[in-house]
């Protein structure tokens, strides 16, 4: 059968089903997630929400099929291929966590022509006929800062951990927290050095820094790496300063038990896995025709010291705090952009 | 009828291909039209150059690791200098050119192992590549854009660019003296120096037409993607050493066969594709597809026994 003779023949059942069903129904389109890397705890746990959302999407009638991808080498090139695959195996849209924000743009400029539906997340892409669910990562690094502001207002040294070089999220937390700096001037960073978001290399890092640094009042962190810090401190013997989590399994455990011990407080910040289900229901809602911004922001998630037992009793051993989004949560994402 | 030891080299690759393209047609009906075959080839056209600019440098028993580097390092140029100011980028091209024939020169004098080499140039590509792009971005040229989703009539771009791909080179390597020179080297290089050759010479020669092919592999690629990173093609080196071997061409004695290159790296992009229309997950898609090289690979070395065989009577 020719493409043209397909296109002609879906529009006939369009045309026949139309009239039946007056709003645009999505129990017949089919889903795709396009994914880079499956290789750590988040990418894990992303996966998983996925899954135990759509497969209830799917079991509900909402979208016919929602299955995902995942490539096995993390290159762009290999995403490429996948997504042209994607493309010719019929999918209505594509949900795509990009190897590379500009690599892919052949390819999902491919699939707009061929009428899909293409949402990016997480790792967002630039062609501009996609749709982009961005995390403001430079404000969760601000946050850090003003709750730091707020818990001492006098202010203090921060050692600064950071990511890992070179990957845009490293920058947008650090310019996030420079900019909270300039603007608490009772702050000052003292130290820095490079976790890359691992509990181990953090620890090092730390433990490397630390004879070298004064009294040190608060650790700023980009998640994955607080727990580490906090052994580094315990073992060179120096009071444990006020250090902002990530939300990974670790961390919390961590925090309760100091919590339980002797009051400890602070808070944790981190992206969701879960926004994989966010980015399945904006697809959803775009295929069912409502208007959508292309660029919508999707909040971070946050621990505070009263709901630290809450989220710790969600977390699964070794995962990250997650929450699933609802067809409800995305509908208000993109009220909120509009 | 009795087969040339060359058609039969051919016939293994060829005949995979079309068994994985049946497979693909069988599985994925909407493949089967022009814009299908488009969609499932035109990443290929970019490892198919690349295979050949491997496949001549295997043709002189040396192997190029840096290959997924240096086309990575071509791509970032053509989104960069070739894009925004095009006599810069030509010049740089040339000079990467020269570069490779350099390195075929220093190899051939210095009697250093080519992995070596390449392995230590690899880290320069990147590191170039890296200072040229720091993030991913940069623009395609309009006309590589053009060239790569030109809709010439009835016949795809992919599988138009692949023939002319397979057919320049075969009759340049194949065909013309430069080419017997080349193979001659990589078969027995005393003999075509005796013969009063300059070895030095054609490994040079060879060297750089290598790099004439990788650089276009680079322009091609940013013509599909339309912008580049530094990472964008590191595959390329396992994907172009593993397309030469699938096309029927050997790591030592100057055999190779460009039209089997080509099929070779058609077949690894289409493997790859047929993984993912049968819904293999995906940790165990590295492992399928090398069990599809494995098969190919002991059908292929059956067949040289036989040939052998036959040989020997």
């Amino acid at each position: 059968m020719t493409i043209g003779k397909m296109l002609f023949a879906s529009v006939a059942i369009a045309c026949i089903a139309g009239p039946v069903s007056a709003l645009a129904d999505t129990a017949e389109k089919k889903i795709a997630l396009s994914n880079n890397y499956a290789g750590n705890s988040w990418r894990q746990a992303m996966l998983t929400s996925w899954d135990k959302i759509t497969k209830e999407a799917v079991e509900k009638g909402v979208v016919a099929a929602a299955d995902p991808f995942t490539t096995a080498e993390n290159q762009a090139t290999e995403q490429a291929a996948q997504i042209q695959n994607l493309i010719l195996q019929g999918y209505d849209a594509i949900v795509v966590n990009a190897a590379s924000p500009t690599a892919l743009n052949g390819a999902i400029k491919e699939a707009c022509d061929a009428g899909i539906t293409v949402v990016s997340f997480d790792g967002i892409v630039t062609e501009p006929c996609a749709w982009r669910i961005a995390v403001d990562f430079k404000a969760m690094g601000e946050s850090q800062i003003e709750y730091l502001a707020k818990k001492m207002p006098n202010g203090g040294n921060l050692l600064e951990i950071r990511g890992l070089a070179g990957v845009s999220v490293d920058d947008e937390i650090h310019a996030g927290i420079q900019a909270g700096v300039e603007k608490n001037p009772q702050f000052k960073i003292v130290g820095s050095v490079n976790g890359d978001w691992a509990q181990d290399v953090a620890q090092r890092a730390v433990a490397g820094i630390l004879p070298s640094l004064p009294e040190v009042a608060a650790v700023v962190t980009q998640g994955g790496d607080g727990y580490g810090a906090a052994q580094a401190f315990a073992a060179a013997n120096r009071p444990t300063p006020t250090i902002v989590m990530g939300n990974r399994e670790d961390e919390l455990v961590w925090w309760k038990s100091q919590k339980d011990k002797d009051g400890y407080e602070t808070m944790s910040v981190s992206i969701a896995p879960g926004v994989s289900t966010l980015a399945f229901w904006v697809a959803q809602q775009i295929l069912d025709g409502k208007e959508v911004k292309k660029d919508l922001v999707v909040p971070f998630l946050r621990i505070d010291q009263d709901n630290l037992e809450a989220n710790l009793a969600n977390t699964q051993k070794g995962g990250v705090a997650n929450v699933e989004y609802s067809l409800e949560d995305a509908q208000k994402v993109i009220e909120a952009a509009k | 009828m009795k087969l040339s030891s060359g058609t039969i080299r051919l016939i293994i690759p060829a005949l995979s291909l079309a068994v994985l393209l049946a497979a693909v047609f069988y599985m994925q009906p909407r493949a089967m039209s022009y814009t299908g075959l488009n969609l499932l080839f035109n990443l290929a056209v970019p490892i198919a150059l690349a295979t050949v600019a491997q496949m001549l440098i295997m043709a002189v028993n040396d192997l190029d690791l840096s290959m997924g580097t240096f086309v990575s390092f071509c791509a970032c140029v053509t989104a960069t200098f070739l894009q925004a100011s095009p006599a810069i980028g030509i010049l740089i091209f040339l000079g990467a050119i020269a570069a490779y024939a350099a390195m075929g020169v220093i190899i051939h004098l210095r009697e250093l192992p080519s992995i070596v080499v390449t392995l230590g140039m690899s880290f320069i590509w990147g590191g170039l590549a890296v200072l040229m792009l720091p993030s991913p971005g940069g623009e395609a040229p309009g006309w590589a854009r053009w060239v790569m989703t030109s809709r010439p009539p009835f016949v795809p771009m992919a599988i138009v660019a692949s023939v002319v791909i397979a057919v320049v080179t075969h009759f340049l390597i194949m065909r013309s003296s430069f080419g017997v020179l080349i193979r001659g080297v990589g078969g027995n290089f005393r003999s075509v120096e005796r013969a009063g050759w300059s070895v030095i010479r054609i490994r040079a020669g060879a060297y750089a037409l290598a790099g004439l092919f990788a650089v276009l592999s680079g322009i091609a690629l940013v013509g599909l993607t339309t912008s580049a990173d530094a990472n964008i093609a590191l595959r390329y080196t396992l994907l172009s050493i593993a397309g030469v071997i699938l096309g029927g061409g050997e790591f030592v004695g100057g055999k190779v066969s460009p039209i089997g290159a080509v099929i070779g790296a058609l077949t690894l992009t289409l493997a790859g594709s047929f993984l993912s229309f049968m819904r293999i997950s995906p940790d165990w898609q590295i492992g399928a597809q090398g069990a599809i090289l494995i098969v190919v690979l002991a059908l292929r070395l059956f067949l040289n026994r036989l040939e052998k065989r036959e040989k020997n009577r």
